[in-house]
């Protein structure tokens, strides 16, 4: 398999006043092009730090990262913020989960794309906007030259992500990363978008970092798929192993609290899984979803358990992995 | 309203429309309109209607208004109107380039200091402290005591005294706009940091700027009255209305109307801005609307 990005043992710590946050704890993935990747967990379980400290968006102080993250061979992880302001939005380009204070009010729709073209490409003003139109035109918006002349405010919030993700892919980057991109949209509006992401990948060849805690949409879009939790990657497989043959406990609990799942088991009550995403302040040896684990044993207190391969493209980080609880 | 259905040229002159609506349903910010155009007009236009405000005619001192001379004549015998009118002119370039100088300088410095913060802000600020907390007046009296009295030295000394708001409200400005959305967009889109201080949070300041605008204009026009009125601006014979009022005061009693136009002139011209810019701050910035 070529890879176009790959992550290695990615860490990220925060310093804050209260000591350090590990927010991120040897992430490894790799993309190949055309494929799109979900990144898939709960709120502060290190989606967006690992999506961010890609393309080193970070905030200034107070950050380590440590792991390496190679576009096309180059580690990014040594590069300056110069050369990294030239690679992003050309080689990685991201899509944010808010269409609606993503763009810059001032300015039309079209100025914008043409702003990222320029910046990155040696177009003249004239043969911007016609690509511009194009990009437009090819995300889905009707009458695309004179939409060019709206501003934001003019659009609705599906167009505005829309033109988030004509301006992420106006040159051609080789990596997407594209934050909840849905979100923040109506279900309606939803799936238009998901489509518009999913043909460019596969017409483009771009590889598709897809972050959601929305198991409804990997399972719409994604190839492949990484489960968090707590900062690590728990469970790394094909979409169709995943749903078919879910082996973490933690992924399990997700699927078993989608709404679709509960209806077809004749639940009245949508599962939940007890208990909160640990607080990222230290990293004991052991395993972080054991206290909300239902098969959680003294081993998985003691001891942490690392991503282990089951089967071909399936990795999980588990003691007591599969459908039946396992006696140890 | 369906914004998104509404072809774009439609849209965008409903917003104008609706702008010049909103301000127009404030009769008090006509006022200062009307106050402001007049102001403009009389500095513009009025040295080219009337006669030469330098010229003396000495049988004609205190002359009361006649077809020759609209309001009369000053201890000199020059014409009043044509003198208040070159004032006028004094104060608009005062007003003006003061602010302008003011912004040109502040509104970087107050942009890069919000949105890098760091190390610069807390000079920036602290300096900027410095400049405030020292009394206008003596600092100008300073300056012109160094560099002379002049024009071009009001002028600078006002953009100085300006210099701390301007400061203030740009980086107030960029310090709400850097942690938007659109602009860690522009980060992400590869967007280097003069860039997105120029055309990311410079636009985007832009209503509070305006605001900021007209009420640098008025404290220019007192500032440069206040300072040729001591002495330390336009100097003789030139014609600024802080001037006229100095030499008015020993006819106060004599001639009295030699004092009344200028004060009058400088009272309804800083009105007619802060009118204005009250008009415009609540038509254009969305935060004091509610």
């Amino acid at each position: 398999m070529t890879t176009v990005l790959e992550v290695e043992h990615l860490g990220v710590t925060f310093t804050t006043e209260h000591g350090p946050v590990l927010a991120v704890k040897d992430m490894s993935f790799a993309l190949a092009p055309g494929e799109i990747l979900a990144l898939v967990g709960e709120s502060g379980c290190g989606k967006t730090v690992t999506a961010m400290s890609i393309p080193g968006l970070l905030p200034a102080g107070g950050v380590a990262r440590h792991g390496t993250v190679r576009l096309a061979g180059r580690d990014l992880t040594t590069l300056a913020e110069r050369e990294l302001e030239s690679l992003r939005g050309k080689d990685i380009s991201m899509v944010f989960q808010e269409p609606m204070t993503s763009l810059n009010p001032a300015y039309t729709v079209g100025k914008q794309i043409v702003e990222v073209i320029r910046r990155h490409q040696t177009l003249n003003r004239g043969q911007a906007l016609d690509r511009a139109v194009e990009l437009l035109t090819l995300v889905g918006i009707p009458d695309a030259r004179r939409r060019c002349a709206s501003f934001p405010h003019q659009l609705s919030g599906g167009m505005r992500q829309r033109v988030m993700i004509a301006m992420a892919v106006a040159c051609d980057p080789k990596v997407l990363i594209a934050d909840e991109p849905t979100t923040a949209l109506d279900v309606t509006i939803q799936a238009g978008v998901l489509e518009v992401i999913r043909t460019l990948c596969r017409t483009m060849d771009t590889a598709v970092l897809l972050i959601t805690h929305d198991l409804g949409v990997v399972a719409e879009v994604a190839d492949r798929v990484v489960v968090m939790y707590a900062g690590r990657p728990v469970e790394q497989a094909s979409v169709g192993s995943l749903f078919a043959e879910p082996q973490h406990p933690y992924t399990m609990g997700l699927m078993g609290a989608l709404p679709a799942n509960a209806l077809r088991s004749g639940e009245r009550r949508l599962a939940e899984i007890p208990g909160l995403v640990p607080a990222p302040v230290d990293d004991p040896d052991e395993c972080q979803f054991a206290p909300r684990c239902p098969r959680a044993t003294e081993r998985c207190r003691t001891e942490r358990p690392l991503l282990r391969a089951l089967g071909t493209d399936h990795h999980v980080a588990c003691h007591h992995p599969g459908r039946e609880v396992t006696s140890d | 309203m369906s914004v998104v259905a509404a072809p774009m040229p439609v849209a965008s002159v409903r917003r104008g429309v609706r702008l010049r609506r909103r301000f127009l349903r404030r009769p008090m910010a006509i006022v200062g309109l009307v106050l402001v155009v007049l102001f403009l007009a009389l500095a513009i236009i009025g040295p080219f209607l009337t006669p030469d405000p330098l010229a003396q005619e000495l049988t004609q001192t205190f002359a009361s208004p006649s077809a020759h001379h609209l309001l009369g004549t000053d201890d000199l015998g020059r014409d009043e109107l044509a003198r208040l009118a070159s004032g006028a002119r004094v104060s608009l370039v005062a007003g003006v380039l003061s602010t302008a100088l003011a912004m040109v300088v502040g509104v970087p410095i107050g942009l890069a200091s919000g949105y890098f913060k760091g190390w610069l802000d807390p000079v920036v600020m602290r300096l900027n402290d410095t400049v405030l907390a020292f009394p206008f007046l003596i600092f100008a009296v300073g300056f012109a005591a160094i560099f002379g009295a002049s024009l071009r030295n009001v002028v600078i000394a006002l953009s100085i005294g300006l210099l701390p708001t301007i400061v203030r409200v740009s980086r107030g400005e960029a310090l709400v706009l850097r942690e938007l959305d659109f602009v860690g967009g522009a980060v992400a889109d590869g967007a280097r940091p003069a860039g997105i201080m120029f055309r990311y949070l410079l636009p985007n300041s832009f209503n509070a700027l305006i605001v900021q605008a007209t009420v640098g204009i008025p404290t220019g026009i007192i500032g440069e009255a206040v300072l040729s009125f001591l002495g330390l601006g336009v100097q003789p014979p030139g014609a600024s209305w802080g001037l006229m009022l100095t030499s008015a005061q020993q006819f106060l009693s004599q001639a009295p109307q030699l004092a009344i136009y200028p004060g009058a002139l400088i009272a309804l011209a800083t009105l007619g801005f802060n009118l204005l810019g009250d008009g415009l701050r609540d038509v254009l910035d969305p935060r004091e609307r509610r």
